[in-house]
């Protein structure tokens, strides 16, 4: 339901893509242009693009180009987990780094490459699933993506493996002397069995724009387990539109946790297909507004097959002029029955220009399901402040200590100790410094 | 009145009663009593009419006629009432309109005149002080927000309007502390008579000191491996469970 | 308890009730939509000027406009130019009191359980009875004029107390509101007009009903309340329609103006005929409802009881604009076989300190489709206001979907929002249970929804508390089992 735009820019836009130099995955790339130039960007009238005008900032601040742009990065760690043992693998300004990432786990263990270097070593898992878990149609964003992604990544964990040590995935944008535009790509594959927990981070820093579309496929087969953990922790004028598809087979689970702190504005589409039987899904999500950040998460929950069990938990607290949006579909297909799916949104407003829109949505055509939702926008509890200053704590740390608690809850998707403790200074660190 | 012969029932892949042989006449009380998992709820289920269970053989003859044959609405009309282990809570509907509907269509199948507002108001007024029971619990939703006590002593309640020939009280005592026992005992034995018979089906002989029965019989691994008077239910007590489950393991 | 055995003893019919239709003579426009066609249903009405410039312009709007997509439901193009817009019973003048109409249409409306005679006096109801396009007669008129209060029809509306209609109509839904109110606002033929003077409580509940009786006619009533600073009014609406294989079309508008301290209390039954088995026949029934709180401390409750029409779009809207305004909004749409809703409610909290509540209850079955769209916005200005939201779905069989579509949006930190939803399928151990006592299980399945619309049911006025229990277990007749 995209309405074209005929604008300039994005004439400008696909105009690039004849003179660009692709190699890889060129036929998903002229039909993702086709598809752009049916559908244009989504604009301000695109119902799942109401509240969060990233086409017209990509109108209005951007220079199409194609080419990264050059960084001074050349240490990351300001960016590491303090304490984590793990893969680091680095994009910079959406090119990946070589000689800033490290791989530590045996080859055995997992396989991680480029997704350029796999393509050009006709790697088979990559000519096969490549761009089958994401759907161009359905997202403008993901089409651009898909039209001209210039770098990515691919990892395959092996049949009946675990992954000792997670893979931190650090994605950072240069915006100090030039504007970025990154389009970065992921795809997984958990063979049967086999275990693993990926760790994304996004910085970008700089004064600079920076446009980051990112779109992951994660394919987690029968019996596998994935942990997966995204801090989106921006600064300035940073744009982004990250499309994550995860698809369970039968008996898999997924724990996923999304933290949002900054940026300008950040849209996350974020869909899992339950295509298996008697899979565990757990997806929680955390946005720490402040400023004129925007961000904006959508969520989709696909059950296609029977006996699944689908729990989403996103928390907001929006302080400045900060806007969240939440967008959380659940789906129950007529042969899903006994589905059990739940959703929550529950988000705490604290300053009068602050903005929230949630659109908690259930479509249910099987009929042995238990399913429900709830949303909440709110304040924090004033009898339970009151109570804590009556104990002689002050205002603001009461505050504090009543976000803290509020917040805190969505971490239990995090089983991994130091990167739980990691986000948890994040939130400490930001209900000390701007709340 | 109820004769049960060579019954086996399974739910899913799993069989559960494997040959029930069971008697009963007017006027007794049989105690069904038996380890967990050993089939007593799935009994007074079968009994009862349940779906999910399936019949894989015998048979079970009430008043001449052929039991499994009626369907659960049918089975009550005819005069079987089973009292819940766990009641089921039903948003928005009083038990008073609940108590009616059922009450007028029992009725109904019976060929008795349906009873107007007036009438069974008076019925109601009746029953609820035999067994103790307040009308404001009565005038709430089914079961919903009511304690354990106050659950079960509504189906004691339901079982009195409705004056069965064969109850069925599935664990009963469960949940209930030693006051809510006493009143929900006193009142299934205000409603014994020479007409009507009970099948009491507990864990523990708590519940039989309170409501004697003729009969003790103990269910393992889906069958009757022991029989006898009340004097069993004492032995039960005293000696445990894993008496019987030896004895059984040797024959 | 009397209501809910009431309901239980009159299961008898099994076909949609109101299927049959009267030979009425009608005077009707040729098929198709166009300025003349306008003119022509002006021109039928006796009406002034203003009213036909206002319908034109509507016209005019319309034409530009486009029939809106977004709805959760689906339905073959409408061809508006072959349909009736203008359709009345035919009577050699206008009746002056009830023994000068028409014998056939008393039958009509006797037939409907609707009594235009004394005997309503017993039951303190006033009816405006609206019979394809046209009202026919209204009662109690003289009664409630002692007070001040306007109940009448509303082209009797337009001739008598122009100054209100052309103050008040369109006020709360533009013509320009969308694809329908504009289709409405230019072909509407009759409805009802009520006018609650300052601090008059309506002594009686007021009611329309509505009923589109020939073929190939659309309905296109609108209503407009008035309801002056500290009144009360209780409005009922009640509509069917006869069975015919084909689609008929129901456009309606209905506007609540609510002044300061102002109460008006608005319930529907709506039981349109949802068309056969297969899904042949039935009313589109696209509506728009809305009322304005434009005083501080009014308040406006929308009750209905949804079990007709094959598709039905509708979303009866509150915009809370005074402070401490409230509005209220109660809703069990049931759909079974082939039917198709998409209804809701929007509450637009402009007014500080302004609340809302929304209780909604679907229940699906067959192979319907069910949706529940919802807005709640709370504006900028609007600090310190509240809303709750309840959304339950019911699931009865494997072939019918349910949906919940809520969009909220807080734009102040001193507001508090809470949304829940919930669907299930109808409990097998709560049919079990009833069974067990000896209620069979189409009557377990009657209890047990009733039980569930409960909070709703309750809202309503006793006399359509019954009908509207008796049409929920009609509508689910077969769907379990």
């Amino acid at each position: 339901m995209s309405t074209v735009t005929t604008s300039k820019s994005l004439s400008e836009i696909i105009g690039s893509f004849s003179s660009a130099t692709f190699n890889e995955a060129l036929d998903s790339r002229k039909h993702a242009v086709e598809i752009l130039e049916t559908k244009g960007l989504p604009a301000g009238k695109n119902e799942e693009y109401r509240f969060t005008p990233i086409t017209r900032a990509i109108e209005n601040v951007f220079t199409w180009k194609t080419e990264s742009a050059p960084s001074s990065i050349t240490s990351i760690d300001p960016f590491l987990i303090e304490g984590l043992d793990a893969n680091v693998i680095v994009f910079v300004n959406g090119k990946y780094s070589e000689s800033l990432s490290r791989i530590v786990s045996p080859e055995s263990e997992v396989s991680i490459k480029s997704l350029r270097e796999a393509f050009n070593s006709n790697i088979e898992a990559v000519n096969t699933n490549f761009n089958t878990l994401v759907n161009p149609e359905a997202d403008s964003f993901a089409a651009l993506n898909t039209a001209f992604w210039q770098d990515g990544l691919f990892v395959h964990v092996p049949a009946s493996t675990r992954v000792e040590k997670p893979i931190v995935i650090l994605h950072l944008n240069d915006a100090i002397q030039h504007q970025v535009i990154a389009h970065t790509r992921l795809l997984i594959i958990l063979e049967t069995g086999s275990k693993l927990s990926v760790i994304e981070k996004f910085h970008t820093t700089g004064e600079q724009a920076s446009l980051h579309t990112f779109t992951e496929e994660i394919e987690v087969k029968e019996n596998a387990a994935l942990e997966y953990c995204k801090v989106q922790n921006d600064t300035g004028k940073a744009y982004q539109v990250i499309n994550t598809n995860i698809r369970q087979a039968d008996s898999s689970r997924v724990d996923t946790f999304t933290l949002t702190l900054g940026g300008q504005i950040i849209r996350n589409n974020f869909a899992i297909t339950i295509a298996g039987e008697k899979c565990e899904s757990h997806f929680n999500g955390l946005y720490m507004l402040n400023g004129n950040t925007l961000a904006d998460n959508h969520t989709v929950v696909d059950h296609q097959k029977p006996n699944s069990f689908s729990n989403e938990m996103y928390k907001g607290v929006l302080d400045g002029n900060s806007k969240g949006v939440f967008n959380g579909k659940i789906f129950v297909r007529p042969q899903a029955q006994k589905t059990n799916a739940f959703q929550s949104n529950r988000n705490i407003a604290l300053s009068p220009s602050s903005t929230i829109n949630t659109k908690p949505q259930l479509e249910i055509w099987a009929d042995d399901v238990k399913c429900s939702h709830g949303c909440t926008i709110g304040q924090l509890d004033e009898e339970a402040m009151f109570y804590l200053q009556s104990r002689g704590i002050d205002k603001s740390t009461a505050q504090g200590m009543m976000l803290y608690a509020f917040t805190a809850e969505t971490l239990n998707t995090i089983s991994n100790e130091v990167v739980k403790e990691y986000v948890d200074s994040l939130i400490s660190e930001r209900l000390h410094k701007n709340f | 009145m109820l004769s049960i012969t060579n019954l086996q029932a399974k739910i899913g892949d799993k069989q559960i009663l494997n040959g029930i042989n069971l008697e009963v006449k007017p006027g007794e009380v049989h105690a069904i009593m038996g380890p967990n998992g050993s089939g007593k709820s799935t009994l007074a289920s079968v009994l009862a009419g349940r779906e999910e269970y399936e019949i894989t053989g015998g048979e079970v003859t009430y008043n001449g006629k052929d039991l499994l044959e009626f369907s659960p609405e049918d089975r009550a009309r005819e005069g079987v009432f089973l009292a819940f282990q766990y009641p089921v809570e039903i948003p928005g509907v009083s038990t008073i309109n609940f108590m009616k509907t059922a009450v007028n269509q029992i009725r109904k199948y019976r060929g008795q005149e349906t009873l107007d507002a007036v009438s069974f108001l008076g019925l109601m007024k009746e029953k609820m002080k035999l067994v103790e029971i307040d009308q404001s619990l009565l005038n709430r939703s089914l079961n919903e927000g009511f304690s354990g006590g106050e659950k079960k002593r509504n189906e004691i309640f339901q079982m009195a309007m409705l004056e069965p020939k064969l109850s069925i009280l599935d664990e009963t005592d469960s949940g209930l502390d030693i006051d809510a026992l006493k009143i929900v005992s006193s009142g299934v034995n205000k409603l014994r008579n020479s007409n009507n018979a009970t099948i009491v089906v507990t864990h523990y002989q708590r519940l039989l000191e309170y409501i004697v029965p003729d009969f003790v019989h103990v269910l393992y691994k889906g069958k009757i491996v022991k029989s006898g008077g009340k004097e069993l239910a004492l032995e039960l007590e005293a000696k445990g469970y894993d008496w019987i489950k030896d004895e059984v393991a040797v024959a | 308890m009397s209501k809910d055995n009431q309901l239980l003893e009159e299961l008898t019919s099994r076909e949609y009730e109101h299927g049959w239709n009267v030979a009425l003579e009608t005077d009707s426009a040729p098929k198709g939509l166009n300025e003349d066609i306008v003119r022509f249903i002006s021109e039928r009405k006796n009406e002034p000027e203003w009213m036909l410039e206002w319908r034109l312009k509507a016209f005019r709007l319309w034409s530009k406009m486009t029939e809106p997509k977004w709805p959760n439901v689906t339905y073959p193009a409408i061809n508006y130019q072959d349909i009736i817009y203008y359709s009345a019973p035919k009577q050699s003048a206008k009746p002056k009191n009830l023994e000068d109409v028409d014998p056939e249409l008393i039958k009509t409306f006797e037939k409907l359980g609707i009594s235009l005679t004394e005997q309503k006096r017993l039951t303190g109801v006033a009816v405006d009875a609206v019979i394809d396009s046209v009202s026919v007669a209204t009662t109690f008129k003289e009664k409630l004029g002692e007070l001040g209060i306007i109940f009448c029809s509303f082209s009797e509306a337009v001739r008598e107390h122009p100054d209100l209609i052309k103050k008040y109509l369109g006020s709360v839904v533009p013509m320009s509101d969308n694809y329908f109110a504009a289709l409405n606002s230019a072909v509407f033929s009759d409805g009802s007009f009520c006018y609650i003077p300052k601090g008059v409580r309506c002594p009686m509940e007021l009611s329309t009903y509505f009923r589109i009786n020939a073929a190939n006619t659309g309905q296109f009533e609108r209503t407009l309340i008035v309801a002056e600073e500290g009144s009360y009014v209780s409005y009922l609406e009640g509509c069917t329609a006869p069975m015919r294989d084909e689609n008929q079309l129901h456009a309606a508008v209905v506007e609540i103006y609510a002044m300061k301290d102002a109460h008006v209390k608005y319930s529907t039954v709506q039981n349109w005929y949802p068309g056969d088995k297969e899904g042949k026949g039935g009313i589109y029934n696209f509506v728009t409802k809305r009322a304005l709180c434009a005083g501080d401390n009014s308040k406006v409750s929308w009750t209905q009881v949804e079990t007709g029409s094959a598709i039905t779009w509708k979303y009866p809207s509150c915009v809370l604009k005074g402070d401490n305004s409230s509005g209220e909004f109660y809703s069990v749409a049931v759909t079974n076989n082939l039917q198709q809703a998409d209804t809701g409610t929007k509450m637009i909290h402009i007014g500080k300190n302004t609340k809302s509540r929304i209780v909604s209850k679907g229940i699906s079955a067959g192979r319907s489709q069910n949706s529940y769209r919802g807005q709640v916005h709370i504006m900028k200005r609007a600090e310190g206001s509240r809303n709750f939201s309840q959304c339950d779905s019911l699931l009865m069989g494997d072939q019918c979907g349910a949906h919940t579509f809520p969009y909220i949006d807080v734009e102040n930190s001193t507001s508090k929002v809470e949304h829940e939803a919930t669907t299930s399928k109808i409990g097998e151990d709560q049919i079990f249970y009833c069974q067990q006592r000896g209620i069979d299980e189409e009557s377990a399945v009657a209890l047990i929804v009733n039980g569930y619309a409960k909070e709703v049911l309750n809202q309503l006025p006793m006399e359509f508390a019954v009908e509207a229990q008796k049409l929920l277990a009609l509508t689910l007749e077969g769907s379990v089992g």
